[in-house]
């Protein structure tokens, strides 16, 4: 399975009448088991690029290839929780299918158990962010995209959550998305890293990641971020000093 | 406890105006109860009350269903909403009294123009009550239902009529009182029975006793069916709010 996306550009329409070019051509492709990582500094257009990858936004050039049959499993910046519904019922209404010997260990490993009958209301920030992550992963999905699913929680529950969606991603084959400005997610979770330009987006640079992720030790993560941060140093100085 | 003791402060009120005005013009408590049990015992209480009730229920159904309709596909298609707007608008400031004799002149006196003509009253706050709801339906939950790919109907009642529900409420609350004040008119112009038909005799015999009678009788029912029925479904509607203050 593979997912192939190939925009070659989207204008917006303002309400004063002007069009801005919001996503320049953008092309890249991801294979099932593999995570493809979307860096760039915000407002670049990340959000609307997701919107058209998954089919919600059609006004665009180009073209976006998806298995016609694929699931998809989102984490959006906001949890998007039903309010009216449990945390249980939010889970099961997305994946109507999933088992409950399943379900019982999502809310295990991100540590739901406890709040299977409460209301989105009733919850803090970090806890309805893990009910979206629950609920992505409970319609075992063949493409999966998180976007910023870890901004603005404190630093010890965003590495727990990661280490959680690292061990999620590794136990199914999964095109995974993610979009964040942190490196750090970034480099822990990402088999393939695309950096994207201000907007209009475009990708300034696709950086992959050789080593396996379960074998990324904290050496590794450091040489890589190393690297990285040369590589951005380098562009810096070639871009000023021409 | 505090809403009885509301309602014998009502009864004292009543009591003492009885007293100052003379039996005439306002009878007392005991004197209304008289011709409420005469009235009951021969059972007409209840067949007036009972076919007011009937029109009231069916007028109700009818509008709601209807007005909700109409007003969701306006709220969701621009163009629904343009067309419909001037209709509306024409609906919204047409008075009762203009529907209902239209209506009976139309279709002549029967029980489907009193129906239709009550129904068509509600029909327009319905209707702009629902579409404004639909208009505050939150756009990133139907994102949501999309991505995960949730069949139509699960998404519409799990995801949109939630959202909708307190503008139901508002609508069933409002619609249902409106209803009541219209049903009588309908009644008194165009129907051999009904609350309003017997408001209209006591009104020719200058029957005050007679018309309080009627008239509470119905205000009771009124009572308890906002209580056992409307506010049941608005509290269901709003228990995943947190308490409000």
């Amino acid at each position: 399975m593979r997912l192939e996306v190939d925009i070659t550009g989207k204008t917006f329409r303002s309400a004063a009448g002007g069009t801005h070019e919001v996503l320049a051509p953008v092309k890249f492709a991801l294979r099932s088991g593999e995570v493809g990582v979307l860096i760039g500094p915000s407002g670049c257009g990340k959000s609307t690029m997701l919107r058209i990858i998954l089919g919600l936004d059609h006004d665009f050039a180009g073209r976006i290839a998806r298995p016609p049959e694929a699931r998809i499993g989102m984490v959006f910046q906001e949890p998007r929780l039903l309010p009216w519904r449990s945390v249980e019922q939010n889970v099961r209404l997305a994946a109507p299918d999933v088992a409950d010997a399943k379900l019982a260990e999502l809310f295990r490993i991100l540590e739901l158990e406890a709040h299977r009958d409460h209301y989105p209301g009733e919850l803090s920030l970090g806890l309805a962010r893990r009910v979206a992550l629950a609920r992505a992963f409970a319609v075992e999905p063949d493409i999966l995209v998180l976007d910023e699913p870890l901004a603005s929680l404190d630093d010890a529950l965003a590495g727990r959550l990661r280490d959680e969606i690292a061990t999620l991603v590794a136990s199914r084959p999964v095109m995974t998305l993610l979009v964040t400005h942190n490196l750090d997610d970034a480099v822990r979770l990402g088999d393939r890293l695309f950096f994207l330009s201000p907007r209009p987006a475009q990708i300034v640079a696709e950086v992959p990641i050789g080593i396996p992720r379960d074998t990324r030790g904290e050496a590794e993560i450091a040489a890589i971020k190393a690297g990285l941060a040369q590589r951005t140093q380098g562009d810096r100085t070639e871009r000023d000093a021409s | 406890m505090l809403r009885l003791l509301s309602f014998a402060l009502f009864l004292a009120i009543w009591w003492i105006a009885a007293l100052v005005v003379g039996g005439a013009k306002l009878p007392s408590p005991p004197a209304v109860l008289q011709v409420m049990i005469a009235e009951a015992s021969s059972g007409a209480l209840f067949l007036h009350l009972g076919a007011t009730l009937a029109r009231v229920a069916l007028a109700f159904t009818l509008a709601m269903s209807l007005g909700s309709a109409i007003g969701y596909l306006m709220g969701r298609v621009k163009l629904a909403d343009r067309l419909g707007d001037p209709w509306l608008i024409l609906l919204l400031n047409l008075p009762a009294l203009v529907v209902i004799v239209l209506a009976y002149i139309w279709a002549g006196l029967t029980e489907a123009a009193a129906i239709a003509a009550i129904a068509i009253n509600k029909l327009p706050t319905a209707i702009v009550t629902l579409r404004e709801g639909t208009r505050a339906l939150d756009r990133s939950l139907d994102e949501m239902a999309s991505v995960f790919a949730m069949p139509r109907w699960r998404a519409f009642r799990h995801v949109v009529l939630p959202q909708l529900a307190p503008y139901i409420a508002a609508s069933a609350r409002s619609g249902l009182s409106l209803v009541w004040k219209i049903v009588l008119v309908a009644e008194l112009l165009g129907r051999p029975n009904g609350v309003g038909f017997e408001i209209g005799v006591a009104f020719q015999l200058f029957d005050t006793p007679r018309l309080l009678a009627y008239s509470l009788t119905f205000a009771a029912v009124v009572l308890v069916i906002e209580t056992l029925l409307v506010q049941p479904f608005e509290a269901r509607a709003n228990r995943w709010r947190p308490r409000a203050a």
